[in-house]
């Protein structure tokens, strides 16, 4: 297969598959990280978002981009770095708070990144129990982008991916 | 190099966030409580993350071949553009964490106005790095309260640490001609503009912490021109021992 012959929307289906190496029952679209595909010439350029400006899963997730397009034919690819506008929690797709509620980890509420950066709260129900009494534990978690949570009420353990 | 100043005004920024980032991580393994090092990796994680942005643009920017690794790992003392502030040790973490504040406190004002920079790659950095320095402020504003407002041990100890630092804090508001060169193209701030919005933050946080902002005004400049205390030449040995001793190891 060559270059031309594989659309960008199969390209999308291709990312869709590709799975956040930290929270890997998303995938990276789900998280929002693509943010656009597009052709340059000859070549097939892909802008992605970085969570966070350290994120190390960052260049994992590019190598994985590539691997994943070669795989399905893209012959030549490229991966290009979109700092702006800056990744928020408001792009992680619906279908991938689901996921990531079944997956145990208390998804960002949309809309409420300002408000959280600023010391905000609102309530964090357990993914377990759905009880809404529940104490932080830490704020800062497992990755940059994930706080440790406790269930008053069942005592589960539980992450809550943090909004920004 | 036809954007000397350019060149500068970056190399400042890059190394601020990668001295910082490197005295951060000297936490891990090292944290006084699981939490509290994660909190510290996550924040140097940030910071090396912006280093590498600001120290490749600079890189590009003085197209004499090196690229961010060399201007990290191969400079030496007298080539580092950062605050000292941010070289001063660890110390206890409620030294840390008063580093932490007052730099914190001028980095969100600062980085809020490099958001409207004419230079478009600062501008994004910015944008990305002002969201992550909010979560950091609020992290350095809880444990200045909750040390200073808490045992008699841990208010003395963070009040010494708030005077020990509080001479290196001037030197982030003093501006030279490489600040007049970036107001006059629009790059950066006057940092002296942010001052007042900074005592003023500080000032509350101060006092809502029962501890008292020193007197002292007499600062201490000269790491934007490359004169540090001697304790930067201790981190750079730390930092760059590989790249000295095997030259372009990788893995």
């Amino acid at each position: 297969m060559t270059t031309t012959s594989v659309s960008e929307a199969q390209a999308w289906s291709v990312l869709n598959r590709v799975a956040d190496p930290e929270i890997p029952v998303l995938s990276i679209t789900d998280l929002g990280i693509v943010r656009w595909i597009k052709r340059d010439a000859d070549e097939l350029v892909v802008g992605l978002a970085p969570t966070y400006t350290g994120c190390p899963a960052t260049e994992v997730i590019a190598a994985n981009v590539l691997t994943a397009l070669r795989r399905s034919g893209y012959d030549a690819v490229r991966v290009e770095t979109v700092l702006s506008p800056p990744w928020t929690t408001d792009w992680i797709s619906d279908e991938g708070r689901e996921k990531l509620h079944r997956y145990g980890i208390v998804p960002p509420a949309s809309g409420q990144s300002k408000k959280s950066l600023l010391g905000g709260s609102r309530d964090i129900a357990c993914p377990r129990c759905d009880c809404t009494s529940t104490t932080r534990v830490s704020e800062y978690g497992s990755t940059p982008c994930k706080a440790a949570y406790k269930c008053d009420s069942c005592l589960e353990p539980f992450e809550y991916f943090k909004c920004i | 190099m036809n954007d000397p100043q350019r060149f500068e005004y970056v190399v400042r920024l890059g190394d601020n966030a990668l001295v910082l980032g490197q005295r951060l991580g000297e936490w891990i393994g090292n944290g006084p409580e699981l939490e509290e090092e994660m909190a510290m990796g996550n924040f140097a994680l940030d910071y090396i993350g912006q280093a590498r942005l600001f120290l490749s643009y600079a890189a590009e920017l003085e197209g004499a071949g090196r690229d961010e690794d060399q201007l990290a790992f191969l400079r030496d003392q007298i080539d580092f553009r950062n605050v000292l502030l941010l070289e001063q040790p660890n110390g206890d973490f409620g030294q840390t964490i008063a580093r932490q504040f007052f730099f914190e406190s001028y980095y969100v004002l600062f980085l809020e106005a490099l958001t409207a920079s004419s230079d478009k790659r600062l501008a994004e950095v910015a944008a990305r790095g002002l969201k992550e320095s909010a979560y950091h402020l609020r992290h350095a504003t809880q444990w200045m309260v909750r040390l200073g407002d808490g045992t008699e041990e841990s208010h003395q100890r963070i009040q010494q640490s708030v005077d020990e630092l509080w001479r290196f804090t001037g030197e982030m508001f003093s501006g030279d001609e490489i600040d007049r060169w970036a107001v006059d193209n629009g790059v950066g701030p006057d940092p002296a503009t942010l001052r007042p919005a900074w005592d003023t933050r500080v000032n509350e946080v101060l006092q809502t912490a029962t501890l008292t902002r020193p007197d002292n005004d007499w600062m201490h400049t000269g790491g934007k021109q490359g004169r540090h205390t001697e304790h930067l030449g201790y981190l750079l040995t730390e930092m760059q021992f590989l790249q000295r001793a095997y030259p372009g190891a990788a893995w």
